[in-house]
């Protein structure tokens, strides 16, 4: 063999993996929404049918005018905007505060504070279930988006400092001192000059967090029992064990689930390797 | 999309010079606090959730995993101490170890393999040409992307016994060689999702394919900082590729395995709404791993939620452990001095 055709040869077989990898990884998202658009002779079949022959759009309907536990879908669509967006605004806020302070100023105190934030976000949150549901109960949020919410917000702050004190430490200081300089009162410091620098950042930040909120599952499971409360995770898991015959419908509403998700996550997918493996990736 | 965390990051590291600045110090008008006030002042509303809403219950898990707490203490009766008792039942409960047993092996075997595979595909989309590996790099954000619950139910439709695509590709398959693999041809109909062991198969199945995306695209980052010249070198030498990836690649990127093997450790040890969905809520009780077991215990009735918590308390302790190496690393590499 010449090294002319080895080399052809190795780049065939590498082009050749990649292909298999990425069948592997998208076989199943293809799945669901091809099964979501077939009608239900192909989808209850022992053969193998690529793709819809015949497209169909029942299903979707059926999800959306009959709905799924009683309820029509946009119900827990919105339950679910209502549970991820309200923990996005409460998170930057939260957020943003903390990391400024961290990024911005030394402290005593203020390297406890990070390792303190390293920790509690590998504590399970399976593990404060069930506490957290007893305090949720008590506070009178039980059957409660805003419990939700609250818990949401606990679940997603640490990380979500973490994220971002890493923007805030990115914005030169002398932006600030000039503003100083020319005699602008802290605060207003903080809101034309900081501000305006961070915002990518923060938009970064709040789409993990609505993501992780949007998926949020097992609170959402115990804090609510409630049908028309339900967030569309629990919804889905709910029309699975009571009528997991119908794939078609099930397929539909996992498809509207993941769909948001997939196009937030293509926009900020850099950010989330940066934020979890931190500094041991230097670039 | 340009402006990515490396530049970010180059900014967080390096205090030095803001700290050489000192002179230069923000106004303080007439109702400005203090200086040394304000950082504390800002952490405030973020040190009240964690400390109310994660610290609190962590104590508050600890402090029930010694009572005993059922419906009439839900509803409000003060809660009598049991010391040791939930331990103890838990200790001489099979349950327990077998969802330990279930916990730990399914981690091992899915760590394993999402570290493996997540690693090879890394090396795979650093030698791929550029479009390729973009293509690629979409390809299994899809993977990654598709929500924990959405991606079980996904599963279990193609796990499904009647029409299942599974099964179908396994019928598929020429006799002679399922039956050399399997030691059977026939499929039809196979219910996988009813047996532990299948179940476990299954859902390590689902976790690999979710989890090792990120491990890639971590592996690809760290790859793309070593120097090309290390591996010129070692390929003036002659070095196989085997040689190079465990005397250059590994090494140099070892603080990366060592975040990302603890990070997955972490995910894998308590997964809990992929195994919800595939074993079908509650009632497969030999399938239970220690989430699973903790929830059933404190949620179903009547509820035993001092055993949960004692249940829950095993497992933090163990994933504490764990979060211990990890934090190590990050202080050792991370700016939070």
């Amino acid at each position: 063999m010449t090294p002319k055709t080895r080399k052809l040869l190795g780049k065939i077989g590498l082009n050749t993996a990649a292909v298999l990898v990425f069948l592997f990884a998208v076989f199943p998202v293809y799945w669901m929404i091809s099964t979501a658009f077939k009608s239900n002779e192909e989808i209850f079949t022992t053969r193998f049918i690529p793709f819809p022959t015949d497209p169909t759009i029942e299903h979707v309907e059926r999800v959306f005018s009959e709905g799924v536990a009683g309820h029509s879908i946009w119900r827990y669509m919105l339950n679910s905007a209502i549970v991820a967006i309200g923990t996005v605004l409460i998170g930057a806020v939260f957020s943003l505060l903390s990391a400024t302070a961290v990024a911005r100023f030394r402290f005593r105190g203020r390297t406890s504070f990070l390792i303190l934030l390293l920790i509690v976000q590998m504590v399970p949150a399976e593990a404060l279930l069930i506490p957290l549901f007893l305090m949720v109960r008590r506070a009178g949020l039980y059957d409660q988006l805003i419990g939700l919410i609250v818990v949401n917000v606990a679940l997603t702050l640490p990380f979500g400092i973490w994220m971002l004190r890493t923007f805030v430490a990115a914005v030169p200081r002398s932006l600030e001192e000039a503003a100083w300089i020319d005699g602008a009162s802290r605060f207003t410091t903080f809101w034309k000059v900081l501000f305006p620098l961070v915002a990518p950042g923060l938009v970064a930040t709040s789409i993990f967090t609505f993501i992780t909120a949007w998926n949020e599952f097992v609170f959402a499971l115990t804090l609510i029992s409630d049908q028309g409360s339900y967030t569309m995770p629990v919804a889905l898991r709910y029309f699975v064990s009571q009528r997991s015959v119908d794939w078609g419908g099930i397929m539909a509403a996992s498809t509207l689930m993941t769909i948001p998700v997939i196009i937030f996550f293509l926009l900020v997918q850099r950010r989330m390797v940066s934020g979890l493996v931190a500094g041991a990736v230097k670039g | 999309m340009a402006n990515t965390s490396t530049i970010a990051r180059d900014g967080g590291s390096s205090p030095v010079p803001a700290r050489g600045r000192r002179g230069t110090k923000p106004p303080r008008g007439s109702r400005g606090l203090p200086e040394g006030v304000v950082p504390y002042a800002l952490l405030i509303p973020g040190l009240v959730v964690i400390a109310g809403l994660l610290l609190y219950p962590l104590y508050q898990m600890v402090v029930m995993s010694f009572q005993d707490v059922g419906l009439r203490q839900i509803r409000g009766v003060p809660a009598k101490s049991v010391g040791f008792d939930n331990y103890l039942k838990l200790f001489e409960s099979e349950l327990f170890w077998t969802s330990l047993r279930n916990t730990v092996v399914f981690a091992v075997v899915t760590v394993a393999c999402t570290l493996g595979l997540g690693t090879l595909v890394g090396l795979l989309l650093n030698k791929l040409g550029r479009k390729m590996s973009t293509f690629l790099v979409i390809g299994i954000m899809a993977a990654w992307a598709t929500p924990a619950i959405a991606s079980a139910i996904i599963w279990r439709w193609l796990f499904d016994a009647e029409s299942g695509v599974i099964n179908w590709a396994l019928n598929a398959l020429p006799d002679w060689l399922s039956n050399l693999l399997f030691g059977r041809a026939d499929w039809t109909g196979e219910p996988w999702l009813n047996d532990p062991v299948t179940i476990y198969l299954v859902l390590i199945l689902v976790v690999v394919w979710a989890g090792f995306p990120f491990i890639a695209v971590s592996v690809l980052a760290g790859l793309r900082s070593i120097a090309a010249e290390l591996y010129e070198a070692a390929k003036v030498d002659g070095a196989s590729a085997w040689r190079i990836f465990w005397k250059i690649t590994f090494p140099l990127l070892k603080p990366v395995f060592s975040v990302l093997t603890v990070l997955s450790v972490i995910w894998d040890f308590k997964v809990f709404t992929q195994l919800f969905v595939l074993a079908g809520g509650t009632s497969n009780r030999d399938a239970f791993n220690l989430s699973l077991y903790a929830f059933t215990q404190a949620f179903s009735s009547p509820p035993k939620m001092g055993l949960g918590a004692a249940i829950a308390v095993v497992l933090t302790l163990i994933l504490l452990i764990i979060t211990f190496f990890y934090v190590r690393q990050i202080v050792k590499t991370e700016d939070v001095r």
